[in-house]
C-alpha cells in the first residue's frame, strides 16, 4: 500500500531511544520522493482526464492519491525535522565537537545544518552582555556544592551555622 | 552589598520608566521570570532588562571576589551565590530558547505582525537566532526533500503552542471575573474571582495576561 516506505523512516525513528540517532536514511528518503513523483503523475494524468473527458469516477482515486502524497510530505518532514531535533540535543549533550560515532550517522546536509546551528548559539551566547557574553550550555544543573570543604577554626563558624549558612560537615 | 541597580521597566502603557532595585530584589525578579517561564507553555515577554542587569551584578560580585583576602569564608559563600545566580539565569534562557526553536515558525509570524507599541517576545538577541534557525531549517528541508516533491506540496507548516495545557498558579493580586471558557460544548462560560495568596490549577490561556502582568505566579 502507498506510504509504507514513509511510515518505515517514522518507525526506525521511534524505536531509537531519545538521545540516539540513527544512521541517515538515504534510501528510504529516495524511496518516499519517488513514490511521491509517481502518484502525482497519475493524478495529474487522472485530473486532465476527469475534466476533459468528463470521468467523475476518478475522483475517489484522485482524492485518496493526493492524502498519499500529503502523508508522505508529513512523515519525511517529520522524520527529517526530528532528526535535526535530535542534532540539536547533541550540541546540548557533547558540546560543539560531535563524537564520530554520531557525526557518522549524519547525511552531509545535516552536518552543514549543524555547523549553522552552533555558529547562530555561539553568537546569541555571546551577546549577552560582559566580556565573553555567557556560556548557558553549562549549568545544566543546580549547584549541589551546598557543603564546602573548609578547615576553620571553630569560633569563627559558629555564628554563621547557627544563621543556617554553614553547616559542620565531618569528614 | 548595599549599592542599587537600574532597571527599566516595561510598562506599555507609559512607556519605560526608572526602576531602582537592590540586588536582592533583582535576583528575586530573575526568579519569578524564571518559574513563569519554565511552567508557560508559550514563549512569554521578553525580559532582557532583567539579564542585563543581572550579568552586571555577576561581574561585579566577579570583581569583588578579585580583590577580596584569600581564604576568607565569605569568598566561598559569594562564589556560592554567583553560581546559583548563574544557574538560575542559564536555566531561563535556555528555557527560552527551547520554546523559541520548539515553535519558531508562530514566534516568528508573531513579531513580524506585532503590532506597534506592543512589547515583544523576543530580545533583539533571541530574534536574530530565530531567523537564523528558520532559514537554517527552512533551507535543509528545501534543499533535502522539498525542491523534490511535486510543485503544489512544497510548503509546510510546523508545530503551534497548546495554550489549552494546565498550568498550576498561586495568586499575588486578586482579580475579580475572570471569565472560564468552556472545554466541551455542553459547558457554559462561568466567572471567577481568584482571591490573593490562593493556589489553582487551571487552563493557561483563560490566564495568560494576568502571567504578564505580575498578578499570578506560575508554580
Amino acid at each position: 500500500m502507498f506510504c509504507e516506505k514513509a511510515m518505515e523512516l517514522i518507525r526506525e525513528l521511534h524505536r531509537a531511544p531519545e538521545g540516539q540517532l540513527p544512521a541517515f536514511n538515504e534510501d528510504g528518503l529516495r524511496q518516499v520522493l519517488e513514490e511521491m513523483k509517481a502518484l502525482y503523475e497519475q493524478n495529474q494524468s487522472d485530473v486532465n482526464e476527469a475534466k476533459s473527458a468528463g470521468r467523475g469516477d476518478l475522483i475517489p482515486t484522485i482524492k485518496f492519491r493526493h492524502c498519499s502524497l500529503l502523508r508522505n510530505r508529513r512523515c519525511t518532514v517529520a522524520y527529517l525535522y526530528d532528526r535535526l531535533l535530535r542534532i540539536r540535543a547533541l550540541r546540548w549533550e557533547y558540546g560543539s565537537v560531535l563524537p564520530n560515532a554520531l557525526r557518522f550517522h549524519m547525511s552531509a546536509e545535516e552536518v552543514e545544518w549543524f555547523n549553522h546551528y552552533k555558529k547562530s548559539l555561539a553568537t546569541y551566547m555571546r551577546s549577552l552582555g560582559g566580556d565573553e557574553g555567557l556560556d548557558i550550555t553549562q549549568d545544566m544543573k543546580p549547584p549541589k556544592s551546598l557543603y564546602i570543604e573548609h578547615f576553620l577554626p571553630r569560633w569563627k563558624c559558629e555564628q554563621l551555622i547557627r544563621q543556617g549558612v554553614l553547616e559542620h560537615v565531618l569528614p | 552589598m548595599t549599592e542599587e541597580l537600574d532597571l527599566s521597566g516595561h510598562n506599555s502603557d507609559a512607556g519605560s520608566e526608572e526602576v531602582v532595585l537592590t540586588p536582592a530584589e533583582l535576583i528575586e525578579r530573575l526568579e519569578q521570570a524564571w518559574l513563569n517561564e519554565k511552567f508557560a507553555p508559550e514563549l512569554l515577554e521578553s525580559r532582557s532588562e532583567i539579564v542585563e542587569c543581572v550579568m552586571e551584578q555577576l561581574d561585579h560580585m566577579e570583581d569583588n571576589l578579585r580583590r577580596a583576602k584569600k581564604g576568607d569564608l565569605k569568598v566561598s559563600i559569594h562564589r556560592m551565590e554567583m553560581e546559583r545566580i548563574r544557574y538560575v539565569l542559564s536555566s531561563y534562557l535556555r528555557c527560552r530558547l527551547m520554546k523559541i526553536e520548539k515553535f519558531f515558525p508562530h514566534i516568528l509570524e508573531k513579531e513580524k505582525t506585532r503590532p506597534e507599541g506592543e512589547p515583544s517576545s523576543l530580545s533583539p538577541e533571541e530574534f536574530a537566532f530565530v531567523k537564523e534557525y528558520m532559514a537554517n531549517t527552512e533551507t535543509y528541508l528545501k534543499n533535502v526533500a522539498l525542491k523534490h516533491m511535486p510543485p503544489n506540496l512544497q510548503k509546510v507548516d510546523l508545530l503551534r503552542s497548546d495554550l489549552d495545557s494546565y498550568v498550576f498558579l498561586r495568586v499575588r493580586e486578586r482579580q475579580e471575573n475572570i471569565l472560564v471558557e468552556p472545554e466541551i460544548d455542553d459547558q457554559r462560560d462561568y466567572v471567577i474571582d481568584l482571591e490573593e495568596g490562593s493556589q489553582h490549577l487551571i487552563r493557561y490561556k483563560t490566564i495568560a495576561p494576568l502571567v504578564a502582568s505580575g498578578a499570578v505566579q506560575l508554580i
